[in-house]
């Protein structure tokens, strides 16, 4: 998000799910959409069949290539040649949108030098990409009409993960495949509020609807809605407060809905922090991995049982809707932080969940002509600022909100841990369809369960075969910072020389294995490559 | 544009419009059963059946596509007549156990039997019996109640792109198969189960919980990934009971796995009830992990929450627990400063409680320090 932000100035999907039926090409990388968005993977099918070719760039066989024109499987951690070579194709045969550029950009010039080097032969000998597939997927997607970009963790979720962004933006600023209706630059976000908490401003250097802690006469303003002296020192990312309370430089810490144990990378690390806590407490409808190592730990109340709204992937602000009582004594989310503030000498009073979205509206203006009745059949997509406003479709319409939209030259470097004698392989994680993140829920459902009961790692057949190893059999994955023992699964969705993990599992918790390097600027972590060794037991 | 006259009201219509769908747009009603909306057309259940003015007999509205200056009879006698007819033999092999039927009250096929009135049955005979069941967790199949109309088939190649079943056998073994006759074994979406318009086709987790007395619908937005597909949650006494979704949404009404039958977790006896606060010291190392069942056994059995943790928390008042959490925030902000504090917010929760649960770590704490581990 930060690199989509940094290149329009503002970090969201530019499109909406609706749009991608009308798609003519489709470029998805990094993305396994029909396991983890089933229905934009849908959408993504119906575009198929309405005629778009559709590019798939993914070092697993994901099952999105049954429908894919041209299947480019990079190397993991890659992506930028790939890009960049694509790019350079595009210049070399003139199919860039020069009206696009001289109008809507800036920085074209120094930008195109750096292209110079990355011909399809150099980016094959990196990514592994034959060149041809890659001067196709250059001439399939600049020649299109109405091009959309799609991409999830597997490009950010890298010590390079801006600079991927930085690159996917780049292709589709060369081509002017934006700012219109089924053209544009779409993160899908993983989880069904990650848009929302971001735009409510549950990141460390922004108030919500992306205002900078740290501009004197933005901080005046919340200061006086919220009638307090406000810190205008940006904060730690979620990465770096793990490092903090390591450090002792965080003495506690509250939690709200996150499973850290489970979700970040390096779990040994993650547990000695949380460990190292004065004080810390875990607000969850489970007791999860880290709520057992908690202070205090509160009963929450699930989607089901209390009233609000979540903003998806479109940045689309729908209504949830309370259809059952909490168990017990859980309590909605809301009113346990008001009644924890008021106690702590803050005052906050409100009579219900609405009122919380008009006080939003009236600090960011893209969400003030909001209001439930409004949400009630539909929801609204942000920017929707008067009560008139039928909210938006898709952005840049005649423009960047930062003016122009930014080349930001890339060059490609490796991941951080490469595979080496010691530890051959690379390992990626991920999600798979029948479970979800950290398995909180999805593995408390007998049903779910019976179709994927337990962790698994995917390996080539003829990387298995050189080991010794059968399918099913169980094995041991190892890396620099721990080792897990899980099921061996023998198939081509895994290229040779990488391995693949679903993170789910607590009992073979991939993230026992990743590397907790960081993306310089956005503090991502390096989930989806490692090096790991792989055992017979 | 092609004007074309049904049952004496005239409409233009697109080129390639089905007499169907204009008669739709006229607010004519012809019955259907195979027919889907959202699919292709197939004319199986001869049940749309309509008078084309020049055609000798009478033809599937379904599959015909409008010609300029057509002229539809809907109904008449004679073509009431063979549609009974129609239902009468789609029925003649059809288990008579509504009362016992999951669908009963939101079923196309007993609605059409009520409206043609069939209460006795010309054609009684021969019954397809399956008594095998389909061992899969999630999708009751229960092929005696199916009535051929292929729209499970469609949806599952031309929705889902799976093509999980089709169909087999010929004449009156013909059924809907999967690969082999084995258990299903698909991306289970649930999208036949959505367009079924019988009980051939009925959710496992659904059984005996209820089917329109007492039950209350509730439009919500999913809980899992970040599409925001649009669902109804069915609730009785407290407890959701199904999901589904309504067609005009951005879905489509298509869900996955686990946005259509991944809901136990709502009520599972292992959510948390009440405050806690730790009683065992933080460097004691925890007991291990209880494995999550393998096999199909999904689920920590609750008892052994209450055991396990007993010996690392104390159940407590929530007035307790708020004022213990804010006593000891308040000692450890004066000792080392606001900035010694972070929190975590969640991208499961409500934009509400994101927004609230910042607002109180930077105006009532006082700190910068808040993120959530999704954002990027």
């Amino acid at each position: 998000m930060a690199g989509l932000a940094t290149v329009f100035g503002s970090g969201a999907m530019t499109n909406s799910i609706t749009e991608i039926e009308d798609n003519d090409v489709l470029f998805v990388i990094g993305s396994n959409t029909t396991e983890t968005h089933p229905i934009i993977g849908l959408k993504m099918k119906k575009a198929v069949r309405k005629g778009a070719r559709l590019i798939v760039a993914d070092p697993r066989r994901i099952d999105l290539v049954r429908f894919a024109h041209l299947w480019l499987r990079q190397r993991p951690g890659t992506d930028i040649a790939l890009l960049n070579a694509m790019m350079h194709v595009i210049l070399a045969e003139g199919l860039e949108d020069k009206r696009f550029i001289e109008e809507w950009t800036e920085g074209y010039d120094e930008f195109r030098k750096t292209l110079n080097e990355y011909t399809p032969e150099f980016a094959e000998k990196l990514s592994g990409v034959p060149k041809d597939d890659i001067v196709r997927a250059a001439r399939l997607y600049a020649s299109a009409e109405k091009a959309g970009i799609y991409y999830t963790m597997g490009i950010t979720q890298h010590s390079m993960g801006t600079n991927n962004v930085f690159a996917i933006a780049n292709l589709a600023l060369l081509t002017g495949n934006l700012g219109k209706e089924n053209s544009g630059v779409n993160p899908l976000r993983g989880q069904n509020n990650v848009q929302g908490a971001t735009d409510m401003g549950c990141i460390p250097d922004v108030y919500p609807g992306y205002q900078k802690v740290h501009i004197p006469a933005i901080k005046d303003k919340f200061e006086r809605a919220w009638e307090r002296k406000l810190s205008d020192r940006p904060g730690l990312t979620a990465t770096e407060m793990t490092e903090a309370a390591i450090e002792g430089r965080i003495k506690a810490m509250y939690i709200m809905g996150e499973n850290p144990v489970m979700s970040d990378p390096y779990m040994n690390h993650t547990i000695k922090a949380l460990k190292g806590l004065d004080f810390l407490v875990v607000q969850d409808i489970f007791m999860t991995e880290t709520a057992e190592l908690a202070d205090v730990v509160l009963p929450a109340a699930s989607f089901a049982e209390k009233d609000g709204t979540f903003t998806n992937t479109e940045r689309k602000v729908q209504r949830v809707g309370k259809a059952v009582n909490p168990p017990g004594e859980a309590r909605d989310d809301l009113r346990i932080i008001t009644e924890l503030s008021n106690r702590m000498g803050y005052l906050m009073h409100y009579n219900t969940p609405e009122d919380v979205l008009h006080e939003i509206g009236s600090l960011w203006p893209a969400m003030a002509g909001m209001d439930y009745r409004r949400l009630e059949k539909t929801g609204l997509q942000w920017p929707c600022p008067t009560k008139d406003h039928p909210g938006t479709p898709y952005l840049f319409k005649g423009g960047f909100p930062r003016g122009k939209g930014a080349f930001t030259p890339v060059t490609a470097i490796p991941s951080k841990e490469l595979p080496d004698r010691e530890y051959p392989y690379v390992l990626s994680t991920g999600r798979v369809l029948f479970h979800y993140h950290t398995g909180t829920m999805t593995r408390r459902s007998e049903a779910l369960n019976k179709v994927i009961p337990e962790a698994y790692v995917e390996i080539n057949p003829e990387d298995a075969m050189a080991i010794g190893i059968k399918d099913s059999e169980r094995i041991r994955v190892s890396s620099r910072r721990g080792s897990i023992e899980i099921k061996a699964m023998l198939t081509d969705r895994a290229g040779r020389g990488m391995v693949f993990i679903p993170f789910h599992f607590r009992e073979a918790a991939a993230n026992v294995l990743t590397n907790d390097a960081l993306d310089p600027y956005c503090k991502i972590p390096e989930l989806k490559v490692c090096a790991v060794r792989i055992e017979r037991i | 544009m092609f004007k074309v006259t049904i049952d004496g009201k005239t409409i233009e219509v697109q080129e390639g419009t089905t007499v169907l769908d204009a008669a739709k747009m006229l607010d004519i009603p012809i019955p259907t059963l195979c027919h889907h909306p959202k699919l292709t057309p197939f004319g199986g259940c001869r049940l749309c059946i309509v008078e084309i003015k020049g055609i000798p007999r009478p033809v599937t509205s379904c599959t015909t596509p409008v010609s300029d200056g057509m002229e539809v009879t809907t109904s008449n006698p004679y073509i009431e007549d063979l549609r009974k007819t129609v239902l009468e033999l789609i029925l003649s092999d059809h288990p008579n156990d509504c009362m016992v039927c999951e669908k009963a009250g939101d079923c196309t096929l007993q609605e059409l039997a009520y409206f043609y009135g069939i209460r006795e049955n010309r054609f009684e005979g021969e019954r397809r019996i399956y008594t095998k069941r389909d061992g899969n967790p999630f999708i009751e199949r229960d092929l005696e109640k199916c009535i051929m109309c292929g729209r499970c088939v469609k949806v599952c190649d031309e929705v889902e792109g799976v093509g999980a079943i089709d169909f087999g056998y010929r004449g009156f073994s013909s059924k809907i198969c999967t690969p082999f006759g084995k258990d299903l074994n698909c991306e289970f979406c649930g999208q036949c189960v959505a367009v079924c318009p019988t009980g051939a086709l009925t959710g496992k987790m659904w059984k005996q919980k209820g089917r329109q007395k007492d039950i209350k619908e509730i439009e919500t937005t999913c809980p899992y990934c970040g599409c925001g597909c649009s669902l109804t949650l069915h609730v009785r006494r407290n407890e959701v009971i199904k999901i589904t979704s309504r067609e005009d949404t951005l879905n489509e009404g298509w869900l996955c796995v686990k946005g259509r039958f991944s809901y136990s977790f709502i009520n599972s006896p292992d959510r948390l009830t009440k405050p806690l606060i730790r009683i065992a010291p933080k460097d004691q190392s925890n007991p291990p992990l209880p494995p999550f069942v393998k096999g199909g056994r999904g689920g920590i059995n609750n008892s052994l929450l209450v055991t396990r943790y007993s010996s690392l928390f104390r159940e407590a008042s929530w007035d307790e627990a708020v004022d213990y959490i804010a006593k000891r925030l308040k000692t450890l902000k004066d000792k080392y400063g606001p900035d010694a504090i972070a929190g975590l917010s969640s991208a499961r929760c409500t934009n509400e409680e994101n927004y609230l649960f910042q607002k109180f770590m930077r105006a009532g704490i006082g700190t910068n320090n808040i993120d959530h581990c999704a954002r990027y």
